[in-house]
C-alpha cells in the first residue's frame, strides 16, 4: 500500500474523482496552472485542462455562487477556498443559498457541491491564515462539514463528498498537509460522511476529536501509555451534523472524556459534543467533561511565542489527558 | 563529569523526523556548544545539527543513513563546567518534588467521599459498600475504575447487617429530637387586609418551642381534685393584715399551696422526677416552678428548696420573684432546675384548665379559683371555699394511682390548715 502525504490523499482523490466523473470540475484562486497555493490540485489542470479546472478571480462569493448554479445545473464543482480565512466573502452563498436550497425547493433542487478550504494554525499565518471557521457553518442543517484527520481518511471522505448530492464543507488542516504521512489504498474507497472514527481503542480515558487534534491526541496518548494510562481515541472527522451514537459510546466506555479543538474554546464544535454527553451519559460520567481548546482572543498572533501560547499542541494534550486519568 | 542527551531539533514546521546524512564528529572528539554535530536531511531541507553543550562526545547512538524521530536520541556527550550540573540538580530536584507531590495525594483523602455518577451507579447495581473500597483518583477519590476492578475481583465488600441494626434503632431517637424543633408543617395562615402581623421573638418563640416540644414528647393525663379551703382562707385573711405590716410583702394564698405541694412532693418523690428515655430520674432537691405572666411573656422562676422553706419564706420568694419578673430582672439562674411546677391560674380566675408540663419535669399543678361554693356537709347545706387542683401528669412517668394519692395527700394538708395548727414562721 502505498504511503502518502495528506495533501496528496487529496490530489488523489480529486484526480480519481475527475477521472470517474466528468460532470466533476474545479474551479479556485490559482488552482489551474499554479495548482494551488499548497499545490493541492497540482498537475490536474495539465491533465484535465482549462475547462475543467478553472482559475477564478478573487472573488469567493463568486466562487463559491459558480459553484452553487453549477451543482443546480448537475454538475460536480469542488471549489476551493485558499484559506478557509477568505471563505467570510462566501458565508452568504453558503449558508442562504446552497444550505437551504433543497429544503426551500421542496426536494425540487439541490446542490452537490464540495467546498473546500485549508484551515488551522501553528504555520506563522497569523489572523488572516490561521483561523478555523467550522463553528460558523456548524449549526446550519443542510450543510455537512468534514474534517479528515489522517491521509486514508481524506481520500475516502473527499470522494464521498464529490459524491455527496448536498453541499458539503471540506476543511483540510493545512499544516497536515506535510505533516502527516500514512498508507492510502490505491483502490477507489468511500468512506461515509458522518460517522466519527476511533483512532485508538483504549479504557482509562476518552478523547474525543478532530483534525490535526487527533494526531496530537495520539501522540500524547503513546507517551501515557508508558506511564500505564489507556485512552481511547475517537475522531469526529465529520463535525457537523455529529455521529452522536459514537460520541455516547466513546464517552460511556470510560466515563472520563477530554474534548480538544483548537478553535476559540467558547462557542466551538467539542460545545456541542459536551452538551450530547450531558443529556446521555450522566450514570456513566467518572470525571467533569473537559475541554482543551484555544483561548477565547480574536485571532492566531504572529510572535511565535504568543503562536505557540494560543495552539493546542502534543503537550497540552498530554498534560490535559494526564490530570484527567489522574482524577 | 555528567552525560547529557543530544536528541533530534525541530528542524522546521512540519518536520517530523530526520535522516543522518553524516556524522561530522566521533567520539572522543572535543566540540563547542553550537558547533555542528551531524548533516541531517528532511523532506525539506539538509541541515546541520548544533551541539547543544560544550563537552566530549562519548556515543553515537544514531547511525549514519538512520531515519529518527525529532526527539529521539541522537548521542551522548560527556560535558564539563557548572551549567550542566546545575540542569542536572533541577532534575533531580524536579523529581523529588513530583515524588512529594505523589505522597501527599496517598495522604490526602478529601475526595475520598466524592462519588461520581458512574461509581454512585455501580455501587448500587453491585451492592458495594463504598466505604470499603480504596480509591486510587486524586484525593483518594473512587473511580469508576476501581469499581470496576472490585466487581471483577469478586471479593465485593457489602454493608454488614449488624452495622445496619443500631442505624435502625437511631432512626426514631433522632426522629424524636427533630420533634420539637419541627412541629408539624402546615400551610402557613395568610393575612387579610386590617390583620395585624407580628413577628415572633424571643421569649414568645422559645415559649411556642417548649410547648410544642411538651405536647409533642409528652403524653400527657389529667386529673382534677375539689379542695375545701375555707378555714384556710379564714387563717390568712385573719392574719394578712399584720404579716403585711410586719414583713413589708402579700401573704398570698398562693403560699399555702406551694408550701403544700412541696411537703406532699417529699412524701411522693414519684412526682419530682424526669423522664430520660432508659430511665426515671428521681430529683432530691424540690425547685417548684411558678408561672409568672407578664404582658405578652411567661416566666417560670424556680423557689428553690422549696420543702426546707416556711410559709413566709416561700411568700417571700414568690413576692421576690414576681417581682423580678414584673421588672425584667429576672436571670437564667433564677429560672433553672426547676423540678415541678406550681401555676396559679386561679389568679386569672380559672376554675378548671388543663396545663401543658413544663419539660422535662413529670408534672405541673394547676391551682384554681377559690369559689365559695354550696356543699353538702354533714347533710346539709354550706358555704364554703372551695378549690379545684388540677393536676397533668407524664403518662411514662406516672399513673392515676399515684397522681390519686398524691392529690388526695395534698388536699390533706390544705384541708388543715388552720390558725391552731399551721405556723406561718
Amino acid at each position: 500500500m502505498p504511503v502518502m502525504s495528506y495533501i496528496q490523499a487529496v490530489t488523489t482523490a480529486l484526480r480519481e474523482e475527475m477521472i470517474r466523473d466528468e460532470k466533476v470540475f474545479i474551479l479556485g484562486e490559482d488552482v489551474g496552472k499554479k495548482g494551488g497555493v499548497f499545490r493541492a490540485t497540482d498537475g490536474l489542470y495539465d491533465e484535465f485542462g482549462e475547462y475543467r479546472v478553472l482559475d477564478t478571480p478573487l472573488a469567493e462569493s463568486a466562487i463559491a455562487g459558480v459553484g452553487i448554479g453549477a451543482a443546480m445545473y448537475g454538475m460536480r464543482p469542488v471549489a476551493e477556498m485558499q484559506f478557509a480565512d477568505f471563505i467570510m466573502p462566501a458565508v452568504n452563498q453558503i449558508i442562504s443559498e446552497a444550505a437551504k436550497l433543497r429544503y426551500r425547493s421542496n426536494n425540487d433542487w439541490n446542490a452537490p457541491i464540495t467546498i473546500r478550504a485549508p484551515y488551522g494554525g501553528g504555520v506563522h499565518g497569523a489572523l488572516y491564515h490561521s483561523q478555523s471557521v467550522e463553528a460558523v457553518f456548524a449549526n446550519q442543517p443542510g450543510l455537512k462539514i468534514v474534517m479528515p484527520s489522517t491521509p486514508y481518511d481524506v481520500k475516502g471522505l473527499l470522494k464521498a463528498a464529490i459524491r455527496d448530492n448536498d453541499p458539503v464543507l471540506f476543511f483540510e488542516h493545512k499544516r497536515a498537509y506535510r505533516l502527516l504521512k500514512g498508507e492510502v489504498p490505491e483502490d477507489d474507497y468511500v468512506l461515509p460522511i458522518g460517522k466519527a472514527d476511533v483512532k485508538r481503542e483504549g479504557s482509562d480515558i476518552t478523547v474525543i476529536t478532530y483534525g490535526l487534534g487527533v494526531h496530537f491526541a495520539l501522540q500524547a496518548a503513546e507517551k501515557l501509555a508508558e506511564e500505564g494510562i489507556d485512552a481511547h481515541i475517537l475522531d469526529l472527522r465529520t463535525v457537523y451534523p455529529l455521529d452522536k451514537d459514537a460520541i455516547i459510546e466513546a464517552a460511556s466506555k470510560t466515563g472520563k472524556v477530554l474534548l480538544v479543538t483548537e478553535d476559540n474554546k467558547e462557542g466551538s464544535i467539542i460545545g456541542e459534543v459536551s452538551a450530547i454527553i450531558a443529556e446521555n451519559c450522566l450514570f456513566d460520567l467518572d470525571a467533569p467533561v473537559q475541554r482543551l481548546a484555544g483561548p477565547d482572543v480574536p485571532a492566531m498572533p504572529y510572535a511565535p511565542t504568543m503562536e505557540k501560547y494560543f495552539m493546542v499542541n502534543p503537550d497540552k494534550v498530554e498534560k490535559a489527558m494526564r490530570e484527567l486519568a489522574e482524577f | 563529569m555528567p552525560t547529557e542527551k543530544i536528541n533530534m531539533p525541530q528542524l522546521g514546521e512540519s518536520v517530523t523526523e530526520g535522516t543522518i546524512n553524516s556524522w561530522l564528529v566521533a567520539v572522543g572528539d572535543h566540540v563547542n556548544k553550537y558547533d555542528p554535530i551531524a548533516e541531517v536531511m528532511t523532506d525539506k531541507v539538509n541541515a546541520e545539527v548544533p551541539s547543544s553543550f560544550t563537552g566530549t562526545i562519548k556515543e553515537l547512538v544514531a547511525q549514519e543513513g538512520d531515519t529518527i524521530e525529532v526527539g529521539e536520541l541522537m548521542c551522548y556527550i560527556e560535558v564539563e563546567g557548572e551549567g550542566e550540573n546545575e540542569s542536572t540538580s533541577s532534575e533531580k530536584e524536579t523529581k523529588g518534588e513530583s515524588n512529594t507531590s505523589e505522597e501527599s495525594s496517598e495522604q490526602d483523602q478529601s475526595m475520598k467521599k466524592r462519588y461520581s455518577p458512574a461509581v454512585l451507579r455501580m455501587a448500587q447495581e453491585n451492592d458495594i459498600d463504598l466505604e470499603n473500597v480504596t480509591g486510587s483518583g486524586r484525593g483518594g477519590r473512587i473511580t469508576r475504575k476501581d469499581i470496576e476492578k472490585t466487581i471483577a475481583s469478586g471479593d465485593i465488600p457489602r454493608k454488614a447487617e449488624e452495622s445496619s441494626q443500631p442505624k435502625q434503632t437511631e432512626i426514631p431517637k433522632e426522629e424524636k429530637k427533630e420533634v420539637p424543633t419541627k412541629p408539624t408543617p402546615s400551610p402557613t395562615p395568610s393575612t387579610q387586609p386590617g390583620d395585624i402581623e407580628i413577628p415572633v421573638t424571643g421569649v414568645r418563640k422559645a415559649i411556642a418551642q417548649n410547648m410544642v416540644r411538651s405536647t409533642q414528647e409528652i403524653p400527657h393525663a389529667w386529673m382534677t381534685v375539689e379542695v375545701d379551703v375555707t378555714e384556710l382562707v379564714s387563717y390568712r385573711n385573719q392574719v394578712k393584715k399584720d404579716f403585711k405590716q410586719k414583713e413589708g410583702f402579700s401573704l398570698t394564698f398562693f403560699s399555702f399551696f406551694v408550701k403544700a405541694v412541696a411537703q406532699a412532693l417529699k412524701e411522693f418523690p414519684q412526682l419530682n422526677s424526669t423522664w430520660a428515655e432508659d430511665k426515671i430520674i428521681q430529683r432530691k432537691d424540690i425547685n417548684l416552678s411558678i408561672a409568672v405572666a407578664k404582658d405578652q411573656e411567661l416566666f417560670v422562676p424556680v423557689i428553690k428548696n422549696a420543702d426546707e422553706k416556711s410559709i413566709k419564706g416561700i411568700a417571700k420568694d414568690i413576692n421576690e420573684l414576681a417581682t423580678k419578673a414584673r421588672t425584667g430582672k429576672l436571670t437564667s439562674e433564677d429560672m433553672q432546675g426547676g423540678t415541678f411546677t406550681v401555676n396559679n391560674t386561679g389568679s386569672f380566675g380559672s376554675i378548671h384548665s388543663m396545663g401543658v408540663i413544663n419539660h422535662p419535669q413529670a408534672a405541673i399543678l394547676q391551682i384554681e379559683s377559690i369559689v365559695k361554693r354550696p356543699v353538702i356537709l354533714n347533710d346539709m347545706f354550706a358555704a364554703r371555699d372551695m378549690v379545684n387542683l388540677s393536676l397533668s401528669l407524664d403518662h411514662r412517668v406516672l399513673d392515676g394511682l399515684i397522681c390519686g394519692q398524691f392529690l388526695s395527700r395534698v388536699k390533706e394538708i390544705l384541708e388543715n390548715i388552720n390558725q391552731d395548727n399551721t405556723n406561718l414562721y
